[in-house]
């Protein structure tokens, strides 16, 4: 097997609380929690769970926008865990980012030529001719006219918009796209179209996904691999024909039961999860997953559950499964 | 045929702006029946949310503005009432859902005082009775600890529970319509599952009609028993739901069903999905022909030129397209 | 630009105003007498064909001085808008991008704020001899905790913008990001903010002069004039009314211009987003 463009291990991220005068620390957020997972070149790993589990932090700890609290992070195989601003550049280069808001992803003020150009300049890659034909080749390649280059960001749509994105997040041909909800603020039609192409420039340039989502039915169409998340932790992570034909883990059975289903003679009687999303600052001891899990012993109240692997390549955290 | 509860024809809204008019509502024309849940569904932009904003005559003002058409409720045309008539009647007889429950929410009173507000306001209650109803308001939307939260204000409370507080505020007066407008769009979906099984239940208890607006089929779906489909300002498709999902005819709303990426059990999905082409058209310019044309893979010449009527079918299906029949 | 007038009328009003001023300013040593020369002869007069405005306790005549005040008073206002801008956009940039020296400055940048423009102006102009210079140096001190703390909280929201996240991992470096991404939304509350420096530093400047801790006495500014007339106003009201309503008039037409530019700049970015 190849070598994975990313490889994190135990990645952990606390933020401090502080209150008061004094900026003491009261307590602490565990937005990530241990979360380990590495994705192959070409491959797209999705990661799925509510807001607040976690997933974006993943995300920004990998491209180093964040500076993780324990546990490494290899991208090719180097350690860029602590890497310093100055020795992490050249590394960025294989990893870029797709955002979720099309709106504020791309500067007010700038061009499109200027926006998608930026990477290329900072690698010294091309010189200015060089730079502009290759970003009419990319706006070309993520279907937008050249002419595009001249105008601002805010004359264009927003699916035209997160095309721009993604046309920026190309220009250094990465190895690694994290896409951060890419396609959540899109109306349907032109999510389709979006993430079409996104699965296109996989099938051309080899890219690997990293791809964070609330949406199980769009996780369903790009993924390859899903882990699914719970207040920081990885609960479960399966190829996804496994994923969705077994779910294993309490949360995933409730997670795809409750993805309202187009067609209503489908309407069930089923699975709602009662209650709320637990805070991150006090997560439950034991099973994170126990206050609102419909099937809790009292073992998961007391003891955390451990990934494990139960088939190829199926992992899940569990005491319930043997 | 029942009367129905609410009756719009030909509803016609525009927004002036500097850059034009906008023809956002561009002459729809439904009816709910009393206790029925109709859907409108669309992408943004379609018009849906402006439709809601009509019917409650709570458009921006000095920007948009109803130009034409009536909204009949109750035997009187919404918008020929004066302002005082339509406050009593808004939060009161038609009552309202919408997407942000934050903003919607007054953040510096608690969430008692805001049920009791509405109940006193409308039902001239006494403040001890209109206290009491608040705390069973919330019990009845299944808020923990009921009584000891009603002195909570809005940002004590999550997002879900925010959204259970105004169906509590919105079910406080006995309305004959809820308006909900993209009810659980910003929720998480196991919370936004909670949500729609509270609303369908609380239906069935208080008998009001619901207006559902969702860009959601996969809400629809579950939630509704008649849907519009909007595109541009326009009605393209109206259908019982079964009859819609089983039998789509407009060409917009066959596109829209295809790029659903969707979990169905045990079908595994095609990777690619179906794609509609093309952006969703600017409402500046007026439109001669259909709408969708210029996106649709079925047009013809006559499809850019005349606008297709709606047509409808014993069932009670319509459609408003050349090339497709009921 | 009949459509710019019609929907910001403030603006143009102020600026008619300022740019009337600014001529007068320049023209005022071609189209007036020495504003120095004594007549002695001619003390306190009212205005007449002669002297317009009038002449002061010293027969100087009080149009001529009235407008090489003016020259004083932009010359004050503009250069203190521009040094105190230039040097708290610099600060405030470096505060607001990078947090390790941010405690530091805006602690250093507080101490500054509180020490009033009056008191620093007395104490340089104690210490040195009193020139134009000192009272542009001892108002410019003062003003640049302002722009400081105004461009570091513009520098604080953006660099919080998804774009900047992309920059960032599009590898550009932090210097780039902010002159590319960061510098520019600056810009329209600067030059708001400016106006309303230049207003206030025209007015600290004619307050120091009346408190013959500013320009010296010798100069014509109108803070002067009125400090020297102030025990003839009974007598001669015109020789402070003519400097006064100068003054009144500027500091008018400043604001004015600022609050036009405020909600112009606010509604082109609005619209824009």
């Amino acid at each position: 097997m190849s070598e994975p463009v990313v490889a994190v291990s135990g990645l952990t991220k606390h933020f401090p609380v502080r209150r008061g005068f004094l900026q003491r620390q009261v307590a602490t957020v565990r937005a990530v929690d241990g979360v380990t997972l590495s994705i192959a070149p070409g491959e797209t790993l999705c990661l799925v769970g509510e807001s607040g589990c976690g997933k974006s932090t993943v995300g920004r700890l990998i491209l180093r926008l964040m500076q993780s609290t324990a546990g490494t992070i290899h991208l090719r195989g180097t350690d860029v865990t602590h890497l310093g601003d100055a020795a992490m550049r050249p590394h960025r280069r294989h990893a870029q980012m797709v955002f979720q808001d099309p709106y504020s992803s791309l500067n007010p003020r700038l061009t499109v030529g200027t926006i998608v150009a930026e990477p290329l300049e900072n690698y010294g890659d091309l010189n200015a001719a060089g730079r502009t034909e290759k970003v009419a080749a990319l706006l070309d390649r993520v279907g937008l006219r050249a002419d595009a280059m001249r105008r601002y960001a805010f004359e264009f749509s927003g699916g035209q918009r997160q095309r721009l994105g993604i046309a920026r997040a190309l220009a250094l041909d990465p190895g690694l796209i994290v896409a951060d909800e890419a396609v959540s603020a899109l109306d349907v039609s032109v999510q389709a179209q979006v993430l079409n192409l996104l699965m296109d420039l996989q099938e051309e340039r080899n890219i690997a996904y990293l791809f964070i989502s609330h949406d199980l039915g769009v996780v369903e169409h790009i993924g390859h691999r899903i882990a699914v998340m719970y207040l920081g932790e990885i609960v479960e992570i399966a190829p996804k024909s496994a994923l969705f034909a077994t779910p294993l883990h309490p949360y995933t059975q409730a997670l795809i039961a409750a993805a309202p289903i187009a067609d209503p003679r489908a309407r069930s009687e089923r699975i709602v999860l009662e209650g709320d999303l637990p805070s991150p600052m006090n997560p439950p001891a034991g099973c994170r997953f126990h206050t609102r899990c419909p099937v809790a012993i009292a073992r998961c109240r007391s003891e955390a559950p451990v990934l494990r692997v139960r088939h190829e390549g199926h992992a899940v955290a569990c005491h319930l499964i043997g | 045929m029942e009367e129905p509860v609410l009756d719009v024809r030909d509803l016609r809204t525009h927004f002036f702006t500097q850059d034009g008019v906008t023809r956002a509502v561009d002459g729809l024309s439904f009816t709910i029946a009393p206790g029925e849940t109709l859907g409108i569904v669309g992408e943004s932009g379609c018009g849906k949310s402006v439709t809601a904003l009509s019917i409650l005559r709570l458009l921006p003002a000095g920007l948009g503005r109803t130009v034409g058409g009536s909204i009949t409720f109750g035997g009187r045309d919404l918008l020929t009432l004066d302002e005082a008539e339509m406050r009593r009647i808004r939060g009161d007889r038609i009552a309202m859902v919408f997407q942000e429950p934050m903003t919607s929410l007054n953040p510096v009173l608690t969430v008692g005082e805001q049920i009791a507000e509405a109940v006193m306001i409308h039902q001239s209650k006494s403040k001890s009775e209109a206290w009491a109803r608040a705390a069973e308001m919330l019990t009845l939307v299944r808020i923990p600890d009921a009584a000891r939260r009603v002195h909570d204000y809005p940002h004590q409370f999550s997002g879900g529970m925010r959204q259970r507080v105004m169906i509590a505020i919105a079910l406080s007066c006995h309305p004959q319509l809820l308006i909900a407008d993209e009810p659980t769009t910003a929720l998480d979906v196991t919370i936004q599952a909670q949500i729609l099984k509270l609303m369908l239940e609380l239906k069935g208890r208080i008998g009001a009609a619901i207006l559902l607006i969702t860009h959601d089929l996969g809400v629809v779906a579950e939630t509704c028993q008649r849907v519009i489909v909007m595109y541009a300002g326009r009605k393209v498709e109206e259908a019982p739901v079964e009859e819609l999902f089983d039998r789509p005819l407009h060409p917009y709303t066959r596109g829209l069903m295809g790029s659903i990426p969707r979990h169905r059990p045990g079908i595994a999905p095609s990777r690619r999905l179906q794609e509609i082409p093309g952006i969703v058209p600017n409402l500046r310019a007026p439109v001669a022909g259909c709408a969708f044309a210029p996106r649709c893979p079925q047009a013809t010449p006559r499809c850019a030129a005349e606008a297709p009527p709606l047509r409808r079918d014993a069932t009670g299906h319509e459609v408003s397209c050349w090339e497709a029949s009921p | 630009m009949k459509r710019f007038a019609r929907r910001n009328p403030t603006i143009v009003i102020g600026a008619i105003l300022l740019i009337l001023v600014a001529l007068a300013a320049i023209a005022a040593p071609w189209v007036t007498g020495d504003p120095q020369l004594l007549t002695p002869n001619d003390r306190l007069q009212s205005p007449n064909a002669n002297y317009w405005l009038g002449t002061d306790h010293l027969g100087r005549d009080v149009y001529a001085r009235t407008l090489h005040g003016a020259r004083i008073s932009l010359l004050v206002g503009l250069t203190v808008a521009a040094l105190s801008v230039a040097i708290g956009l610099f600060i405030g940039l470096a505060a607001g991008y990078w947090r390790r020296v941010d405690t530091l400055v805006m602690r250093f940048m507080d101490g500054l704020m509180s020490i009033p423009a009056i008191l620093l102006a007395i104490a340089l102009v104690s210490l040195n001899k009193a020139s134009v210079f000192i009272v542009i140096v001892a108002i410019t001190i003062p003003e640049i905790p302002r722009v400081v703390r105004l461009v570091r909280s513009v520098v604080l929201t953006v660099r919080e913008m998804p774009y900047i996240e992309a920059a960032v991992s599009g590898g550009s470096r932090g210097g780039k990001i902010v002159i590319r991404h960061i510098l520019p939304s600056t810009v329209a509350p600067l030059i708001v903010q400016a106006t309303y420096i230049a207003a206030s530093a025209i007015l600290i400047e004619a307050g120091l002069s009346f408190l013959g801790a500013g320009v010296p006495p010798e100069i014509p500014t109108w803070g002067n004039m009125i400090a020297q007339s102030r025990l003839f106003v009974a007598r001669a009201p015109w020789t402070v009314f003519a400097p006064g309503t100068a003054l009144a008039l500027v500091i008018l037409a400043v604001n004015l211009v600022g609050d036009g530019l405020r909600d112009f700049l606010d509604v082109r970015l609005a619209r824009r987003m």
